[in-house]
Protein backbone atom coordinates (compact mmCIF):
# COMPACT_ATOMS: atom_id res chain seq x y z
CA UNK A 1 0.00 0.00 0.00
CA UNK A 2 2.77 2.01 0.74
CA UNK A 3 4.49 1.34 -2.72
CA UNK A 4 0.74 2.41 -4.21
CA UNK A 5 0.61 5.69 -2.50
CA UNK A 6 4.71 6.96 -3.30
CA UNK A 7 3.77 5.77 -6.82
CA UNK A 8 0.74 8.42 -7.00
CA UNK A 9 2.53 11.06 -5.34
CA UNK A 10 5.06 10.95 -7.19
CA UNK A 11 3.29 10.45 -10.62
CA UNK A 12 1.37 13.44 -9.29
CA UNK A 13 4.53 15.37 -8.96
CA UNK A 14 4.95 14.30 -12.40
CA UNK A 15 1.97 14.79 -13.90
CA UNK A 16 1.24 18.45 -12.22
CA UNK A 17 4.67 19.45 -14.46
CA UNK A 18 3.78 17.92 -17.46
CA UNK A 19 0.41 20.05 -16.84
CA UNK A 20 2.23 23.34 -16.99
CA UNK A 21 3.83 22.47 -19.79
CA UNK A 22 1.06 20.91 -21.66
CA UNK A 23 -1.12 24.55 -20.93
CA UNK A 24 1.73 25.88 -23.21
CA UNK A 25 0.40 23.44 -26.29
CA UNK A 26 -2.99 23.71 -24.92
CA UNK A 27 -3.33 27.68 -25.32
CA UNK A 28 -1.29 28.00 -28.19
CA UNK A 29 -3.33 25.27 -30.26
CA UNK A 30 -6.57 27.16 -28.89
CA UNK A 31 -5.73 30.60 -30.28
CA UNK A 32 -3.88 30.01 -33.28
CA UNK A 33 -4.63 25.74 -34.02
CA UNK A 34 -0.91 25.06 -34.52
CA UNK A 35 0.71 22.30 -32.57
CA UNK A 36 3.64 24.04 -31.76
CA UNK A 37 6.60 21.67 -31.58
CA UNK A 38 9.19 24.16 -30.40
CA UNK A 39 7.27 24.45 -26.73
CA UNK A 40 9.48 21.47 -25.25
CA UNK A 41 12.75 23.47 -26.06
CA UNK A 42 11.02 26.70 -24.39
CA UNK A 43 10.63 24.45 -21.64
CA UNK A 44 14.36 23.23 -22.14
CA UNK A 45 15.42 26.97 -22.21
CA UNK A 46 13.96 27.60 -19.43
CA UNK A 47 15.53 24.74 -17.57
CA UNK A 48 18.88 25.96 -18.42
CA UNK A 49 18.56 29.71 -18.07
CA UNK A 50 17.28 28.66 -14.30
CA UNK A 51 20.47 26.52 -14.33
CA UNK A 52 22.56 29.33 -14.96
CA UNK A 53 21.01 31.67 -12.66
CA UNK A 54 21.37 29.17 -9.75
CA UNK A 55 24.84 27.83 -10.49
CA UNK A 56 25.99 31.97 -10.11
CA UNK A 57 24.11 33.05 -7.45
CA UNK A 58 25.07 29.69 -5.38
CA UNK A 59 28.77 30.73 -6.00
CA UNK A 60 27.53 34.36 -4.47
CA UNK A 61 26.57 32.35 -1.63
CA UNK A 62 22.73 33.36 -2.14
CA UNK A 63 19.78 31.95 0.47
CA UNK A 64 18.26 28.75 -1.31
CA UNK A 65 14.78 30.23 -0.96
CA UNK A 66 16.23 33.67 -3.15
CA UNK A 67 18.38 31.66 -5.66
CA UNK A 68 14.72 29.54 -6.41
CA UNK A 69 12.87 32.86 -6.95
CA UNK A 70 15.41 34.54 -8.82
CA UNK A 71 16.14 31.60 -11.31
CA UNK A 72 12.46 30.89 -11.41
CA UNK A 73 12.28 34.60 -12.47
CA UNK A 74 14.80 34.96 -14.58
CA UNK A 75 13.98 31.58 -16.34
CA UNK A 76 10.03 32.56 -17.07
CA UNK A 77 11.13 35.96 -18.61
CA UNK A 78 14.02 34.38 -20.75
CA UNK A 79 11.81 31.51 -21.77
CA UNK A 80 9.01 34.25 -22.48
CA UNK A 81 11.47 36.43 -24.74
CA UNK A 82 12.08 33.13 -26.98
CA UNK A 83 8.75 32.28 -27.46
CA UNK A 84 7.52 35.47 -28.44
CA UNK A 85 10.67 35.14 -30.83
CA UNK A 86 9.65 32.03 -31.89
CA UNK A 87 6.35 33.14 -32.37
CA UNK A 88 6.90 36.52 -34.46
CA UNK A 89 10.11 34.49 -37.17
CA UNK A 90 8.37 31.25 -37.48
CA UNK A 91 4.20 31.14 -37.36
CA UNK A 92 3.55 35.02 -37.92
CA UNK A 93 4.61 35.20 -41.36
CA UNK A 94 2.76 32.38 -41.80
CA UNK A 95 -0.60 32.94 -40.17
CA UNK A 96 -2.53 32.72 -43.30
CA UNK A 97 -0.57 30.09 -45.14
CA UNK A 98 -1.69 26.23 -45.33
CA UNK A 99 -1.63 24.77 -41.75
CA UNK A 100 0.97 22.51 -43.01
CA UNK A 101 3.21 24.85 -42.93
CA UNK A 102 3.66 26.24 -39.59
CA UNK A 103 3.57 22.98 -38.08
CA UNK A 104 6.91 22.30 -40.60
CA UNK A 105 8.62 25.56 -39.28
CA UNK A 106 7.37 24.16 -35.42
CA UNK A 107 9.61 20.88 -35.97
CA UNK A 108 12.15 23.55 -37.68
CA UNK A 109 12.23 25.66 -34.97
CA UNK A 110 12.70 22.73 -32.25
CA UNK A 111 15.80 21.33 -34.10
CA UNK A 112 17.38 24.66 -34.50
CA UNK A 113 16.80 25.62 -30.96
CA UNK A 114 18.20 22.29 -29.44
CA UNK A 115 21.38 22.39 -31.49
CA UNK A 116 21.83 25.92 -30.64
CA UNK A 117 21.61 25.09 -26.97
CA UNK A 118 24.04 21.85 -28.13
CA UNK A 119 26.56 24.30 -29.81
CA UNK A 120 26.58 26.75 -27.16
CA UNK A 121 26.29 24.95 -24.33
CA UNK A 122 27.07 21.56 -23.79
CA UNK A 123 26.05 17.69 -25.16
CA UNK A 124 27.09 16.38 -22.18
CA UNK A 125 24.62 15.97 -19.66
CA UNK A 126 24.58 18.78 -16.57
CA UNK A 127 24.12 18.58 -12.65
CA UNK A 128 21.53 20.19 -11.65
CA UNK A 129 21.48 22.29 -8.14
CA UNK A 130 19.08 20.87 -5.84
CA UNK A 131 17.35 23.90 -5.23
CA UNK A 132 14.38 22.06 -3.19
CA UNK A 133 15.75 21.06 0.70
CA UNK A 134 14.47 18.03 2.47
CA UNK A 135 12.52 19.91 5.28
CA UNK A 136 12.39 18.74 9.07
CA UNK A 137 8.74 18.34 9.08
CA UNK A 138 8.55 16.50 6.39
CA UNK A 139 10.51 13.51 7.81
CA UNK A 140 7.45 11.54 9.43
CA UNK A 141 5.95 11.04 5.64
CA UNK A 142 9.73 11.31 3.92
CA UNK A 143 9.52 7.80 2.16
CA UNK A 144 5.67 8.66 0.84
CA UNK A 145 6.41 12.14 -0.45
CA UNK A 146 9.65 14.05 -0.73
CA UNK A 147 9.81 17.46 0.23
CA UNK A 148 10.15 18.61 -3.43
CA UNK A 149 7.02 16.66 -4.51
CA UNK A 150 5.22 19.05 -2.37
CA UNK A 151 6.68 21.97 -3.66
CA UNK A 152 5.92 20.99 -7.01
CA UNK A 153 2.63 20.41 -6.01
CA UNK A 154 1.92 23.55 -4.17
CA UNK A 155 3.67 25.55 -6.93
CA UNK A 156 1.88 23.99 -9.69
CA UNK A 157 -1.69 24.55 -8.10
CA UNK A 158 -0.72 28.11 -7.23
CA UNK A 159 0.30 28.59 -11.21
CA UNK A 160 -2.57 27.12 -12.49
CA UNK A 161 -5.35 29.11 -10.14
CA UNK A 162 -3.87 32.19 -11.70
CA UNK A 163 -3.77 31.31 -14.87
CA UNK A 164 -7.73 30.49 -14.39
CA UNK A 165 -8.42 33.66 -12.59
CA UNK A 166 -6.48 35.31 -15.46
CA UNK A 167 -8.07 33.55 -18.53
CA UNK A 168 -12.02 34.02 -16.83
CA UNK A 169 -11.76 37.33 -15.19
CA UNK A 170 -9.04 39.43 -16.53
CA UNK A 171 -9.06 41.65 -19.83
CA UNK A 172 -6.56 39.57 -21.45
CA UNK A 173 -8.02 36.56 -20.56
CA UNK A 174 -11.58 37.38 -22.38
CA UNK A 175 -9.65 38.23 -25.41
CA UNK A 176 -7.65 35.14 -25.46
CA UNK A 177 -10.79 32.95 -25.42
CA UNK A 178 -12.95 35.32 -27.58
CA UNK A 179 -10.22 35.09 -30.20
CA UNK A 180 -10.05 31.37 -29.91
CA UNK A 181 -13.46 31.08 -30.61
CA UNK A 182 -13.89 33.24 -33.51
CA UNK A 183 -10.61 35.38 -35.06
CA UNK A 184 -12.32 37.46 -37.27
CA UNK A 185 -15.19 38.14 -34.61
CA UNK A 186 -12.44 39.29 -32.07
CA UNK A 187 -10.89 41.31 -35.08
CA UNK A 188 -14.72 42.94 -35.17
CA UNK A 189 -14.99 44.11 -31.45
CA UNK A 190 -11.61 46.03 -31.59
CA UNK A 191 -9.25 43.00 -30.19
CA UNK A 192 -5.43 43.69 -31.30
CA UNK A 193 -5.51 39.94 -32.02
CA UNK A 194 -1.61 39.91 -32.77
CA UNK A 195 -0.95 41.34 -29.33
CA UNK A 196 -3.89 38.54 -28.16
CA UNK A 197 -1.22 35.89 -29.75
CA UNK A 198 1.98 36.98 -28.43
CA UNK A 199 0.30 37.37 -24.81
CA UNK A 200 -0.22 33.26 -25.52
CA UNK A 201 2.89 32.51 -26.36
CA UNK A 202 4.64 34.48 -23.36
CA UNK A 203 2.51 32.92 -21.00
CA UNK A 204 2.79 29.43 -22.13
CA UNK A 205 6.71 29.53 -22.49
CA UNK A 206 6.83 31.37 -18.57
CA UNK A 207 4.71 28.25 -17.67
CA UNK A 208 7.22 25.84 -19.48
CA UNK A 209 9.98 27.74 -17.92
CA UNK A 210 8.51 27.19 -14.46
CA UNK A 211 8.25 23.54 -15.16
CA UNK A 212 11.56 23.46 -16.59
CA UNK A 213 12.97 24.35 -13.32
CA UNK A 214 10.79 22.12 -11.19
CA UNK A 215 11.42 19.08 -13.12
CA UNK A 216 15.18 20.08 -13.02
CA UNK A 217 15.46 20.29 -9.58
CA UNK A 218 13.57 17.12 -9.13
CA UNK A 219 15.98 15.30 -11.35
CA UNK A 220 18.46 16.66 -10.73
CA UNK A 221 20.13 16.76 -14.51
CA UNK A 222 19.38 18.20 -17.67
CA UNK A 223 21.00 18.27 -21.38
CA UNK A 224 19.94 19.91 -24.37
CA UNK A 225 17.36 17.25 -25.22
CA UNK A 226 15.25 17.05 -22.50
CA UNK A 227 12.61 19.18 -24.42
CA UNK A 228 12.18 16.79 -26.68
CA UNK A 229 11.09 14.10 -24.27
CA UNK A 230 9.37 15.97 -21.87
CA UNK A 231 7.26 17.83 -25.38
CA UNK A 232 6.09 14.48 -26.46
CA UNK A 233 4.51 13.71 -22.85
CA UNK A 234 3.19 16.87 -22.25
CA UNK A 235 1.50 16.99 -25.47
CA UNK A 236 -0.03 13.86 -24.84
CA UNK A 237 -1.29 15.09 -21.68
CA UNK A 238 -2.74 18.39 -23.69
CA UNK A 239 -4.39 15.71 -25.82
CA UNK A 240 -5.76 13.70 -23.30
CA UNK A 241 -7.04 16.52 -20.91
CA UNK A 242 -8.27 17.47 -23.88
CA UNK A 243 -6.77 20.03 -26.56
CA UNK A 244 -9.66 22.73 -27.13
CA UNK A 245 -8.65 25.41 -24.62
CA UNK A 246 -11.87 26.87 -22.71
CA UNK A 247 -9.74 28.16 -19.54
CA UNK A 248 -9.52 25.21 -17.90
CA UNK A 249 -6.93 22.12 -17.16
CA UNK A 250 -9.12 20.26 -15.69
CA UNK A 251 -7.50 16.67 -17.59
CA UNK A 252 -4.00 17.06 -17.98
CA UNK A 253 -2.94 16.67 -13.97
CA UNK A 254 -5.11 13.56 -13.90
CA UNK A 255 -3.26 12.22 -16.59
CA UNK A 256 0.09 11.97 -14.55
CA UNK A 257 -0.46 9.46 -12.06
CA UNK A 258 -2.08 6.83 -14.94
CA UNK A 259 1.57 7.77 -16.73
CA UNK A 260 3.81 7.11 -13.89
CA UNK A 261 1.94 3.84 -13.35
CA UNK A 262 2.23 2.24 -16.87
CA UNK A 263 6.00 3.46 -17.00
CA UNK A 264 6.98 2.40 -13.24
CA UNK A 265 5.20 -1.27 -13.77
CA UNK A 266 6.29 -1.77 -17.21
CA UNK A 267 9.92 -1.22 -16.17
CA UNK A 268 9.55 -2.68 -12.70
CA UNK B 1 -19.43 59.88 -42.73
CA UNK B 2 -18.11 57.18 -45.01
CA UNK B 3 -16.85 57.25 -48.10
CA UNK B 4 -15.21 54.72 -50.37
CA UNK B 5 -13.51 55.64 -53.54
CA UNK B 6 -12.80 53.40 -56.40
CA UNK B 7 -12.40 50.54 -53.62
CA UNK B 8 -11.10 47.25 -55.47
CA UNK B 9 -10.46 44.30 -53.05
CA UNK B 10 -9.62 41.05 -54.72
CA UNK B 11 -9.18 37.28 -53.06
CA UNK B 12 -5.81 35.82 -54.83
CA UNK B 13 -6.52 36.68 -58.49
CA UNK B 14 -10.57 36.89 -58.34
CA UNK B 15 -11.54 40.52 -58.38
CA UNK B 16 -14.37 40.99 -55.70
CA UNK B 17 -14.94 44.64 -55.82
CA UNK B 18 -14.03 46.98 -58.78
CA UNK B 19 -13.95 50.29 -58.46
CA UNK B 20 -16.66 50.66 -55.77
CA UNK B 21 -18.01 54.05 -55.21
CA UNK B 22 -20.18 55.06 -52.18
CA UNK B 23 -21.22 57.78 -49.99
CA UNK B 24 -22.92 57.75 -46.85
CA UNK B 25 -23.98 60.42 -44.65
CA UNK B 26 -24.62 60.86 -40.94
CA UNK B 27 -27.36 60.14 -39.76
CA UNK B 28 -28.76 57.91 -42.33
CA UNK B 29 -29.95 54.17 -42.71
CA UNK B 30 -28.20 53.40 -46.62
CA UNK B 31 -28.87 50.07 -47.73
CA UNK B 32 -26.56 47.80 -50.12
CA UNK B 33 -28.79 44.95 -52.26
CA UNK B 34 -27.55 42.48 -53.95
CA UNK B 35 -27.53 38.74 -55.26
CA UNK B 36 -25.44 36.40 -53.50
CA UNK B 37 -21.68 36.78 -54.72
CA UNK B 38 -22.20 40.40 -55.70
CA UNK B 39 -19.71 41.51 -53.07
CA UNK B 40 -21.66 42.73 -49.91
CA UNK B 41 -19.90 41.53 -47.44
CA UNK B 42 -16.65 41.84 -49.19
CA UNK B 43 -17.60 45.13 -49.26
CA UNK B 44 -18.14 45.66 -45.65
CA UNK B 45 -15.08 43.75 -44.08
CA UNK B 46 -13.35 45.97 -46.44
CA UNK B 47 -14.45 48.72 -44.47
CA UNK B 48 -14.07 47.12 -41.26
CA UNK B 49 -10.19 46.42 -42.26
CA UNK B 50 -10.65 42.41 -42.58
CA UNK B 51 -10.22 41.92 -46.12
CA UNK B 52 -7.26 44.31 -47.39
CA UNK B 53 -8.63 47.05 -49.58
CA UNK B 54 -6.12 46.58 -53.15
CA UNK B 55 -7.08 50.11 -54.66
CA UNK B 56 -8.59 53.38 -53.53
CA UNK B 57 -9.24 54.84 -50.58
CA UNK B 58 -12.20 54.70 -47.31
CA UNK B 59 -12.46 57.60 -45.86
CA UNK B 60 -13.73 57.73 -42.48
CA UNK B 61 -14.90 61.40 -41.70
CA UNK B 62 -12.11 62.67 -44.13
CA UNK B 63 -9.92 60.44 -42.56
CA UNK B 64 -8.39 57.47 -44.52
CA UNK B 65 -8.85 54.19 -42.93
CA UNK B 66 -8.07 51.63 -45.33
CA UNK B 67 -4.74 50.81 -44.26
CA UNK B 68 -6.00 50.77 -40.46
CA UNK B 69 -6.14 47.69 -38.22
CA UNK B 70 -9.32 46.37 -37.64
CA UNK B 71 -9.37 47.34 -33.87
CA UNK B 72 -8.27 50.93 -34.59
CA UNK B 73 -11.37 51.05 -37.20
CA UNK B 74 -13.44 50.03 -33.76
CA UNK B 75 -12.09 52.23 -32.42
CA UNK B 76 -12.87 55.21 -34.33
CA UNK B 77 -16.88 54.10 -34.23
CA UNK B 78 -17.21 51.53 -36.81
CA UNK B 79 -18.93 48.20 -35.64
CA UNK B 80 -20.02 45.34 -38.25
CA UNK B 81 -22.39 42.98 -37.63
CA UNK B 82 -21.44 40.13 -39.99
CA UNK B 83 -23.04 37.69 -41.90
CA UNK B 84 -24.18 34.77 -39.19
CA UNK B 85 -23.91 36.61 -36.46
CA UNK B 86 -20.56 35.15 -35.25
CA UNK B 87 -21.88 34.53 -31.98
CA UNK B 88 -19.17 33.42 -28.49
CA UNK B 89 -20.87 30.55 -28.37
CA UNK B 90 -19.20 29.23 -25.32
CA UNK B 91 -18.93 32.86 -23.27
CA UNK B 92 -22.04 33.85 -21.83
CA UNK B 93 -24.86 36.36 -23.44
CA UNK B 94 -23.02 38.83 -20.52
CA UNK B 95 -19.53 38.28 -22.02
CA UNK B 96 -20.30 38.56 -25.19
CA UNK B 97 -22.04 42.06 -24.38
CA UNK B 98 -19.00 43.00 -22.60
CA UNK B 99 -16.89 42.44 -25.30
CA UNK B 100 -18.69 44.57 -27.38
CA UNK B 101 -17.48 47.14 -24.90
CA UNK B 102 -13.83 45.92 -25.57
CA UNK B 103 -12.54 48.90 -26.44
CA UNK B 104 -14.12 51.12 -23.68
CA UNK B 105 -13.47 51.95 -20.67
CA UNK B 106 -16.16 54.40 -19.27
CA UNK B 107 -17.85 51.96 -17.04
CA UNK B 108 -20.84 54.24 -16.45
CA UNK B 109 -21.39 54.47 -19.97
CA UNK B 110 -21.30 50.87 -20.04
CA UNK B 111 -23.47 49.85 -17.69
CA UNK B 112 -26.10 52.87 -18.91
CA UNK B 113 -25.44 51.02 -22.50
CA UNK B 114 -26.18 47.48 -21.14
CA UNK B 115 -29.32 48.61 -19.99
CA UNK B 116 -30.59 50.20 -22.71
CA UNK B 117 -29.70 46.69 -25.05
CA UNK B 118 -31.71 44.65 -21.94
CA UNK B 119 -34.40 46.99 -22.86
CA UNK B 120 -34.69 46.50 -26.36
CA UNK B 121 -33.90 43.15 -26.02
CA UNK B 122 -35.40 41.84 -22.27
CA UNK B 123 -34.87 38.46 -23.37
CA UNK B 124 -31.24 38.72 -23.80
CA UNK B 125 -31.34 40.26 -19.86
CA UNK B 126 -33.07 36.78 -18.63
CA UNK B 127 -31.02 34.95 -20.23
CA UNK B 128 -27.67 36.66 -19.37
CA UNK B 129 -25.63 33.71 -17.55
CA UNK B 130 -26.38 31.49 -20.42
CA UNK B 131 -23.77 30.61 -22.94
CA UNK B 132 -24.63 32.51 -26.37
CA UNK B 133 -24.22 29.18 -28.33
CA UNK B 134 -27.62 28.30 -26.34
CA UNK B 135 -29.72 30.80 -27.80
CA UNK B 136 -32.16 30.58 -31.15
CA UNK B 137 -31.26 32.28 -34.15
CA UNK B 138 -33.40 35.41 -32.99
CA UNK B 139 -31.94 35.77 -30.47
CA UNK B 140 -28.04 35.43 -31.63
CA UNK B 141 -29.32 38.16 -34.07
CA UNK B 142 -30.46 40.29 -31.26
CA UNK B 143 -27.02 39.25 -29.21
CA UNK B 144 -24.83 40.18 -32.16
CA UNK B 145 -26.66 43.58 -32.72
CA UNK B 146 -26.53 44.22 -28.82
CA UNK B 147 -23.34 43.34 -28.92
CA UNK B 148 -22.17 46.09 -31.40
CA UNK B 149 -24.05 48.48 -29.71
CA UNK B 150 -22.50 47.98 -26.94
CA UNK B 151 -19.18 49.65 -28.55
CA UNK B 152 -21.19 52.81 -28.68
CA UNK B 153 -20.86 53.11 -32.61
CA UNK B 154 -21.18 56.19 -35.19
CA UNK B 155 -21.87 53.88 -37.60
CA UNK B 156 -22.99 50.42 -37.73
CA UNK B 157 -22.45 48.26 -40.23
CA UNK B 158 -25.17 45.24 -40.76
CA UNK B 159 -24.70 42.76 -42.68
CA UNK B 160 -28.04 40.59 -43.80
CA UNK B 161 -29.28 40.65 -39.79
CA UNK B 162 -32.86 39.22 -41.79
CA UNK B 163 -30.69 35.98 -42.59
CA UNK B 164 -32.84 32.62 -41.72
CA UNK B 165 -35.13 34.30 -39.50
CA UNK B 166 -39.69 34.08 -39.27
CA UNK B 167 -40.97 37.08 -40.79
CA UNK B 168 -42.17 38.02 -37.02
CA UNK B 169 -38.62 38.08 -35.83
CA UNK B 170 -37.43 40.06 -38.77
CA UNK B 171 -40.01 42.70 -38.61
CA UNK B 172 -39.09 43.11 -35.07
CA UNK B 173 -35.11 43.46 -36.23
CA UNK B 174 -36.36 45.68 -38.45
CA UNK B 175 -37.71 48.19 -36.38
CA UNK B 176 -35.13 48.06 -34.00
CA UNK B 177 -32.79 48.90 -36.39
CA UNK B 178 -35.13 52.06 -37.17
CA UNK B 179 -35.06 52.99 -33.21
CA UNK B 180 -31.07 52.93 -33.26
CA UNK B 181 -30.96 54.90 -36.12
CA UNK B 182 -33.62 57.91 -34.80
CA UNK B 183 -33.07 57.13 -30.60
CA UNK B 184 -29.17 57.23 -30.87
CA UNK B 185 -28.83 58.95 -34.41
CA UNK B 186 -26.38 55.96 -35.16
CA UNK B 187 -25.86 56.00 -39.02
CA UNK B 188 -26.22 52.54 -40.66
CA UNK B 189 -25.23 50.86 -43.63
CA UNK B 190 -27.45 47.53 -44.01
CA UNK B 191 -26.28 44.88 -46.50
CA UNK B 192 -29.02 42.54 -47.32
CA UNK B 193 -30.88 40.74 -49.21
CA UNK B 194 -34.26 41.16 -48.44
CA UNK B 195 -34.72 44.10 -50.62
CA UNK B 196 -37.76 44.62 -50.36
CA UNK B 197 -37.54 45.27 -46.03
CA UNK B 198 -34.42 46.90 -46.54
CA UNK B 199 -35.50 49.30 -48.98
CA UNK B 200 -38.30 50.53 -46.79
CA UNK B 201 -36.50 51.49 -43.81
CA UNK B 202 -33.84 52.70 -45.54
CA UNK B 203 -32.99 56.28 -47.38
CA UNK B 204 -31.26 55.90 -49.77
CA UNK B 205 -29.92 52.09 -51.33
CA UNK B 206 -27.06 51.33 -53.65
CA UNK B 207 -27.20 48.06 -56.18
CA UNK B 208 -24.13 45.97 -56.52
CA UNK B 209 -23.65 43.04 -59.40
CA UNK B 210 -20.27 41.32 -59.67
CA UNK B 211 -18.38 43.72 -57.68
CA UNK B 212 -19.38 46.71 -59.18
CA UNK B 213 -22.07 49.38 -57.92
CA UNK B 214 -25.03 49.44 -61.10
CA UNK B 215 -27.47 51.86 -59.36
CA UNK B 216 -27.74 54.18 -56.79
CA UNK B 217 -30.72 56.29 -55.74
CA UNK B 218 -33.49 57.37 -52.89
CA UNK B 219 -34.91 54.38 -51.71
CA UNK B 220 -38.22 55.35 -52.58
CA UNK B 221 -36.99 55.70 -56.39
CA UNK B 222 -35.27 51.89 -56.21
CA UNK B 223 -38.57 50.92 -54.58
CA UNK B 224 -40.73 51.59 -57.71
CA UNK B 225 -37.55 51.22 -60.27
CA UNK B 226 -38.88 48.46 -63.25
CA UNK B 227 -35.09 46.49 -62.99
CA UNK B 228 -34.86 46.60 -59.45
CA UNK B 229 -38.01 45.08 -59.33
CA UNK B 230 -37.63 42.10 -61.45
CA UNK B 231 -34.30 41.32 -60.60
CA UNK B 232 -34.38 41.73 -56.35
CA UNK B 233 -37.92 42.46 -55.50
CA UNK B 234 -39.45 39.72 -57.49
CA UNK B 235 -42.40 41.50 -58.67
Amino acid sequence: MDYFIELFCSGLTRGSIYALIALGYTMVYGIIGLINFAHGEIYMIGAFTSFIVATVLSIYGFPLAAIVVVAGVAAAIWSSAYGYTVEKIAYKPLRHAPRLAPLISAIGMSILLQNYVLLAQTSDFLPFPELIPEFAFMEPIAHIIGSSDIVILLTTTVVMLALTFLIKFTRIGKAMRATAQDRTMALLVGINVDRVISATFIIGSALAAIGGLLIASHIGQINFAIGFIAGIKAFTAAVLGGIVYSGSCSGEPDSGPDRKFCHRLYFQ
Amino acid sequence: MLELKNVQTSYGNIQALQDVNLTIHAGEIVTLIGANGAGKSTTLMTISGIVPCRRGKILLKGQEIQALSPDKIVALGVCQVPEGRHIFADLTVRENLDLGAFLRTDKAGIKQDLEYVYSLFPILAERRHQSGGTLSGGQQQMLAMSRALMARPQLLLLDEPSMGLAPLVIKQIFEIIKAINKEHNTTIFLVEQNAHQALHIADRGYVIENGRIILADSADKLLNNPDVQKAYLGI
